[in-house]
């Protein structure tokens, strides 16, 4: 495969007593979709908290590759990490609402997100000319001048899925995009995940089994904040323990 | 949806006839009005200021403060102590002699230059702001529990001044000035000169605040307003940005203690403690926060209506502060400035109804 | 040595006092959302109640039974302030929940008017409440050192009352489902819990125990329309620097703001102390920005 984008090394995460990831590591690689699979409570959530800075490891690493440059993701802020190309959606749709939908994705499409360059202005029409393709993308050009107030729950996560794309991550941690969406609509978001592949790599945590089986190209199960296996779709399909603890119980 | 955008375009618009109405008006102010009520003006227009500040954290930046009396405090004691060595001429100001003092203090000494003053009245108040920002903000203090702070500040403050009667005049705050940069301050032509420029602050603060939210940085502080956790995982810091704007604001309401102090004579520390702190949050909630025209149509109004009413009944002011404020905020959460929408909503309502 | 154990024994009971009017303060906060910043008037006007309530229990008992009326007005205070708590949940307070800020503009204004109802009512300078004879006694320890009956009684008095909130909060059917309603509104109020009810009781029982706290105060000191304002700050000092939601954390807080003012106070000066406590909070809040025991959850942006 292509080079490694992202390196969990045994990372292990506590809330006081509790151990919500034990040990994992893992490796993500370059133009890689991977989604992270597993019961509720097995620490799937809090392991993409964990690589975008929202939580703290208590022991273990994160190493984030890009452009031959090496990070220790913990030692990173959060809004740090984003500007380094690693790009988040959460779980609960949430987005800017007072604020249009195009000024939504113009806040996410800028590269330079400090305050001297905030009060400069200037959006280049290479970064507009993005934005429009976005959101023609995402059905919500002829919306541009609303406010998001007026999505409906599937369209404010393709807004946020939007915000991120237009924001050319180079590592993309989506938490069930889907959720909320109709079958349609989940058809584009995978179709979407396909073209976006090409450019980045994407780890999605997510339980709806047909959308994994479309576009998964590895899968990682966990299992009470431990790795159960990892492979192909096929092959964890396959793996008895999966079926014991998750599969078998109609993939939830 | 086209007509929603003409909406808005059209209220914009609006805001800017009321803005130029009002800054019309104030120009013209001194050729009809006594020289008591320019003044008192004058005064109005500082507190304007201070609520276009207030605006810019609360409106924008969801920031709540209520200890802006701190930052007013602080450019007006820096102005008051130099009229107050212009006025001693050389001796030691008259309230530190009697508290005993034998010489000026150190930290004094440097406001006998003009230009020094004129630098502290705002950077003092930036530098304390820049502070008491970054200690809250970085460690992601935010809503109540940074109101709550702002207001334990203004408090701690003023009992400190009150307690250094030999620095900061005690109680009594510092008043008996005589002149400003030569100029005899009891004068009609001085007070029309503070006037004017008092009414320049304004409006390039306005101008200047306006230019800024229609920035980008406009739109990243509503964002932090409304989801700054999704701000920073968008990748800005809003520690950054409220640090900023909270010490543009203090700058702002420093100025205004600035132009307070030749104005009105006196500044002591009732006028920088709580209660003169949350007045000026009422200021911006009556105008309309969020709009710039809302906190100095709202400081205007509401500070001319507080000398009518005082002067006419003392004892009922204060139950028409607290019910207009009671009234504003649980029935007209827009400010003056939203009134013209009521109609609509009225409507959107009984449309709501039918259905 | 002794000035500073008598200092040190004086803010134990102001410590006492506001560790009262903080409890009432988080509940609410905690259950609600709301700042109470009338919370303030509410022990002014327990105060008040406990001085009119001395000038007609002297008009109608002879004076034999004079000491009686304290006991009296502590009961007084309780059910006259929790009565306008309800008034204020029901009539303004229940539109603004979950609206922190506003509600504590609005809970302003409030105060405001009650500030001004009562001077209207009593005119601006102070009154005073006579201590009753029991508790007119010092108890001498070493030197200067003496603890006073009605600092040591206003000490047991919130003992009491703590005790009562701790009892009423987790041992009975309606304090479950107050805490219930604290941590999940709409899955209690889906599961029987009358919410409406619960907030107007818990604003009630917040509201009357700052009544109680103005009691004691009554015995400290002269009191006025304003007193409340005085004690406030300190209040919300203590909610803050202790944690929202629960007990152990207004009991800390309350201690710190309390006893940590008087003994910077003791050792620099009067004025000086205010500032050390603000840059002690500031300091303990950037350890944990949400106080010392504060319960976190999952919730991105709330």
């Amino acid at each position: 495969m292509a080079n490694p984008i992202l390196q969990i090394k045994n990372a292990s995460i506590t809330f006081g007593d509790f151990k919500a990831v034990k040990n994992v590591s893992t490796t993500v690689y370059d133009n890689e979709i991977r989604f992270l699979i597993g019961p509720n409570g097995a620490g799937k959530t809090t392991l993409l908290d964990a690589i975008c800075g929202k939580n703290k490891l208590s022991s273990g690493n994160i190493v984030y590759y890009n452009d031959g440059q090496e990070y220790n993701l913990p030692k990173i802020k959060e809004n740090k990490i984003v500007n380094i190309g690693v790009g988040r959606k959460f779980q609960a749709p949430s987005v800017f609402s007072g604020i249009t939908i195009y000024e939504n994705m113009e806040l996410a499409a800028v590269t330079n997100r400090g305050l001297m360059a905030s009060i400069g202005n200037k959006l280049p029409a290479e970064i507009r000319e993005r934005i429009d393709e976005q959101l023609q993308f995402i059905g919500l050009y002829e919306l541009r001048n609303e406010y998001p107030t007026v999505l409906s729950h599937g369209q404010k996560q393709w807004l946020e899925i939007g915000m991120l794309c237009v924001s050319k991550p180079r590592l993309m941690l989506l938490d069930e995009p889907v959720a909320g969406m109709g079958r349609r609509e989940t058809q584009r978001t995978a179709e979407l995940l396909k073209i976006i592949q090409k450019e980045c790599a994407v780890i999605v945590v997510e339980h709806d089994m047909q959308f994994v089986r479309e576009v998964a190209s590895w899968v990682t199960v966990l299992h009470d904040g431990e790795i159960l296996c990892e492979g192909t779709m096929d092959e964890v399909q396959n793996n008895q323990q999966v079926i014991d603890v998750y599969l078998g119980r109609g993939g939830e | 949806m086209l007509n929603e955008t003409k909406a808005g375009k059209f209220r914009i618009q609006g805001n800017t006839i009321l803005v130029t109405i009002i800054f019309i008006f104030l120009t013209a102010a001194p050729f009809f009005m006594s020289s008591f009520r320019m003044n008192m003006f004058g005064k109005y227009m500082c507190f304007a200021l201070i609520a276009i500040g207030i605006d810019m954290i609360w409106g924008y930046a969801g920031i709540l403060s209520l200890g802006h009396g701190v930052y007013f405090g602080l450019g007006a004691y820096c102005m008051a102590m130099h009229l107050k060595l212009e006025a001693s001429g050389g001796a030691l100001p008259d309230f530190m002699a009697w508290s005993a003092m034998e010489k000026l203090p150190g930290f004094w000494k440097p406001f006998e230059s003009t230009a020094f003053t004129l630098l502290a009245v705002v950077l003092v108040p930036v530098t304390v702001a820049a502070i008491i920002g970054s200690l809250t903000f970085l460690n992601r203090i935010r809503g109540v529990y940074f109101s709550i702070l702002s207001q334990a500040l203004a408090y701690a403050l003023a009992t400190f001044m009150i307690g250094r009667q030999e620095y900061f005049g005690g109680s009594n705050g510092l008043t008996n000035f005589s002149t400003i940069f030569g100029c005899p301050i009891q004068s009609t032509q001085t007070k029309i000169i503070l006037f004017y420029c008092t009414l320049a602050a304004l409006i390039l603060a306005y101008v200047g605040c306006r230019f800024l939210v229609k920035r980008r940085i406009g739109r990243v502080l509503i964002a932090v307003r409304d989801a700054e956790n999704r701000a920073r995982f968008t990748g800005y810091s809003p520690a950054v940005y409220k640090v900023f704007v909270y010490c543009l604001s203090a700058a702002l309401a420093g100025i205004a203690g600035a132009l307070y102090v030749p104005q009105v004579g006196i500044i002591s520390p009732t006028d920088i403690n709580i209660s003169p702190s949350i007045e000026m949050v009422i200021w911006v909630a009556v105008g309309g926060k969020g709009t710039l025209v809302g906190p100095v149509l709202g400081a205007l109004v509401v500070n001319f209506l507080k000398s009518l009413i005082s002067e006419q009944f003392p004892a009922f002011w204060q139950f028409f502060m607290g019910g207009v404020f009671i009234l504003v905020v649980l029935f007209l959460p827009g400010g003056l400035v939203s009134i013209k929408e009521i109609p609509a909503k009225i409507k959107a309502r009984k449309l709501k109804k039918e259905e | 040595m002794d000035l500073l154990l008598m200092q040190l024994f004086n803010s134990l009971s102001v410590s006492s006092i506001l560790l009262l009017a903080a409890l009432g303060l988080a509940i609410t906060f905690g259950l609600m959302g709301v700042i109470n910043m009338a919370h303030g008037e509410l022990i002014m006007i327990g105060a008040y109640t406990t001085y009119v309530v001395q000038n007609i229990w002297k008009s109608v008992f002879p004076e034999s039974l004079f000491d009686g009326y304290f006991i009296a007005s502590i009961f007084i205070s309780f059910l006259v302030t929790a009565g306008i708590g309800v008034l204020l949940e029901r009539g303004i307070i229940r539109h603004l929940y979950g609206r922190a800020l506003d509600s504590l503009l609005v809970t302003w204004g409030i105060s405001l008017v009650l500030q001004q109802l009562v001077r209207s009512i009593f005119g601006p300078t102070n009154v005073s409440v006579a201590c009753p004879s029991f508790l007119d006694k010092n108890i001498e320890v070493i030197g200067m050192f003496s603890m006073s009956y009605k600092r040591l009684f206003i000490l047991a008095l919130v003992i009491i009352c703590c005790i009562l909130i701790g009892l009423l909060m987790y041992r009975t059917r309606q304090g479950r489902n107050i805490r219930a309603a604290m941590q999940n509104r709409p899955m209690a109020a889906s599961l029987g819990v009358n919410t409406a009810r619960c907030d107007a009781l818990t604003f009630a029982i917040g509201s009357g125990f700052a009544g109680v706290a103005g009691c004691a105060i009554a015995l400290l000191g002269p009191i006025g329309p304003t007193i409340g304002q005085s004690y406030i700050v300190d209040t919300f000092m203590a909610v803050v620097v202790g944690g929202v939601g629960r007990i152990v954390g207004c009991i800390t807080g309350s201690a710190i703001i309390g006893m940590g003012g008087p003994i910077f106070e003791f050792f620099t000066t009067a004025s000086l102390g205010k500032v050390l406590i603000f840059i002690v909070v500031i300091i303990i809040l950037q350890f944990c920005p949400k106080g010392i025991f504060s319960i976190s959850n999952r919730v991105l942006d709330e």
